[in-house]
């Protein structure tokens, strides 16, 4: 699905990437850690086909993520680490994404549901006045109500409580098969029930991958 | 094509309820309600009275300020999105980069120019009202240079915002812009090549690159069709071309301006990463 070979990004003389070479495939559930700096949201963001790599290559089912980035993100769900303090209200930001990308307005409602979060009396409230609680869980129910075949998660639990963590790795559970999951984190603990293989990574380089 | 719409639309609504937004339209609406408690359509200097003496104040004013609000309100569009990771997510879905970005255009133009717009249109409405002549030979053309001045300060403001990585630095060269073409170019640039003897020509052609410089000219080439109170510029200009011609020139240039600055703009934020 994924296909990265010899990639490299530089920012000035920074090198955040050095040289990666790796592939991910159907039904991969990935655990991508290292310290900070290590280049995980670089490779990330490199496969959202937000950065243009300095030199090697990203082909997600055999497209270029800046090129084609409008077929590639057709099925592709992002959760950022932080929720961005996007001013919409929920009706207007849901209005988007259905929009956009066709997700069906009726499955937001359902997975933020299965997250205990009541998204009717919000409708009309701005997306940043919500708690960092609700806001991840209602950008996890977008990622699952969007049914893509590719899932990154940055950091998805950060803002959560353990009872919402739960409901969110069951429901990964139930969704994460036949795709590909990728989860940045710096606690193994947190994923090794849901992941597959664990990917750590160090100065911009992959030092181990290993099946788990 | 749906897409666009949508972005535009979304932008559109997010800057009607942002505070700037509600400022923006106060200062221009209270700037007519000003000029009418102040009996200024009541009043006659050197021969401007009625409505025609306001719209004449109205757009006076409004060249000096109007870029300056476009361009700091605007100038954190994009670069502001960036800061704020906003941009991470709303690319995330199936969005080209040219809808998002000419969709934020769009909602943009509409946003910074109808409040500007119908602070002039309620002066006329309320003008009627009071029984004054509407002079609309002054309105169309104003409305010309209102949609000229919002698209050329829209156009840049959006260059820079594409360029810049930091709002903060965005906001710096949009005040520099203002400055640079509201005084540096006059004082600065062509005190300069006088006192070197240049020709005039190019004096005052280099001049009248400046959008702000051709808006103050042809805001009052209606009254004055001659240019008489610009003194022997007026010769250079009205030797060059008719003073429709120039009206026209006043509308066309900063708009194509405004378009190739947002043009660039684009080719910026498509070929730059996008976070």
């Amino acid at each position: 699905m994924i296909k990265i070979e010899n990639l490299t990004k530089k920012f000035g003389k920074t090198v955040s990437l050095d040289a990666v070479s790796i592939n991910f495939n159907r039904g991969d559930a990935v655990a991508l850690m290292g310290a900070n700096g290590a280049g995980k949201t670089t490779l990330i963001r490199l496969i959202m086909g937000y950065y243009h790599p300095t030199s090697g290559s990203v082909e997600i089912n055999g497209l270029n993520p800046v090129k084609e980035r409008v077929d590639i993100l057709q099925s592709v769900s992002f959760v950022p680490q932080l929720p961005p303090p996007i001013k919409l209200s929920l009706a207007e930001l849901i209005s988007y994404i259905c929009k956009s990308s066709g997700v069906k307005k009726e499955m937001i409602f359902e997975y933020a549901k299965e997250m205990k979060l009541d998204i009717i009396p919000n409708l009309n409230k701005s997306f940043f006045q919500l708690s960092g609680g609700m806001k991840q869980k209602f950008l996890i129910a977008v990622s699952l109500a969007k049914e893509s075949d590719i899932m990154i998660y940055d950091e998805p639990t950060a803002n959560l409580d353990p009872k919402a963590r739960d409901d969110f790795y069951r429901l990964i559970k139930e969704k994460e098969k036949d795709k590909l999951s990728l989860f940045v984190t710096h606690r193994i603990e947190e994923v090794q029930d849901i992941v597959n293989r664990q990917i750590y990574m160090d100065l911009g380089k992959i030092t181990t991958d290993e099946a788990c | 094509m749906k897409n666009l719409l949508l972005i535009a639309y979304l932008d559109l609504k997010e800057s009607i309820r942002a505070n700037w937004f509600i400022i923006y339209s106060i200062v221009f609406g209270g700037l007519i309600a000003l000029f009418f408690i102040a009996g200024i359509t009541e009043s006659q200097v050197m021969g401007f009275s009625g409505l025609s003496r306001l719209l004449l104040m109205y757009i006076q004013v409004t060249i000096i300020i109007l870029p300056i609000f476009v361009l700091i309100t605007t100038v954190r569009s994009i670069s502001g999105d960036r800061d704020s990771h906003i941009l991470e997510y709303m690319l995330s879905f199936p969005i080209s980069l040219s809808q998002y970005y000419w969709g934020k255009v769009a909602g943009r133009f509409i946003t910074v120019f109808i409040p500007v717009f119908m602070a002039m249109a309620f002066a006329i409405i309320y003008g009627t009202f009071k029984g004054a002549e509407v002079p609309w030979e002054i309105f169309f053309l104003y409305t010309g240079l209102l949609f000229a001045m919002s698209s050329a300060f829209l156009g840049i403001a959006f260059f820079v915002s594409s360029l810049v990585k930091s709002s903060e630095m965005a906001l710096g060269i949009s005040f520099f812009v203002w400055i640079f073409l509201l005084a540096f170019i006059d004082i600065a640039l062509i005190s300069l090549m006088m006192q070197n003897r240049m020709s005039e020509g190019l004096i005052i052609s280099i001049a009248l690159l400046n959008p702000m410089e051709i808006f103050r000219v042809s805001a009052i080439s209606l009254f004055d069709p001659e240019l008489t109170v610009m003194g022997p510029v007026a010769f250079y200009i009205l030797d060059m071309m008719k003073q429709w011609q120039f009206v026209v020139l006043s509308i066309v240039y900063p708009t194509l301006l405004g378009i190739l600055f947002a043009f660039f703009g684009y080719k910026v934020f498509a070929k730059k990463d996008l976070v």
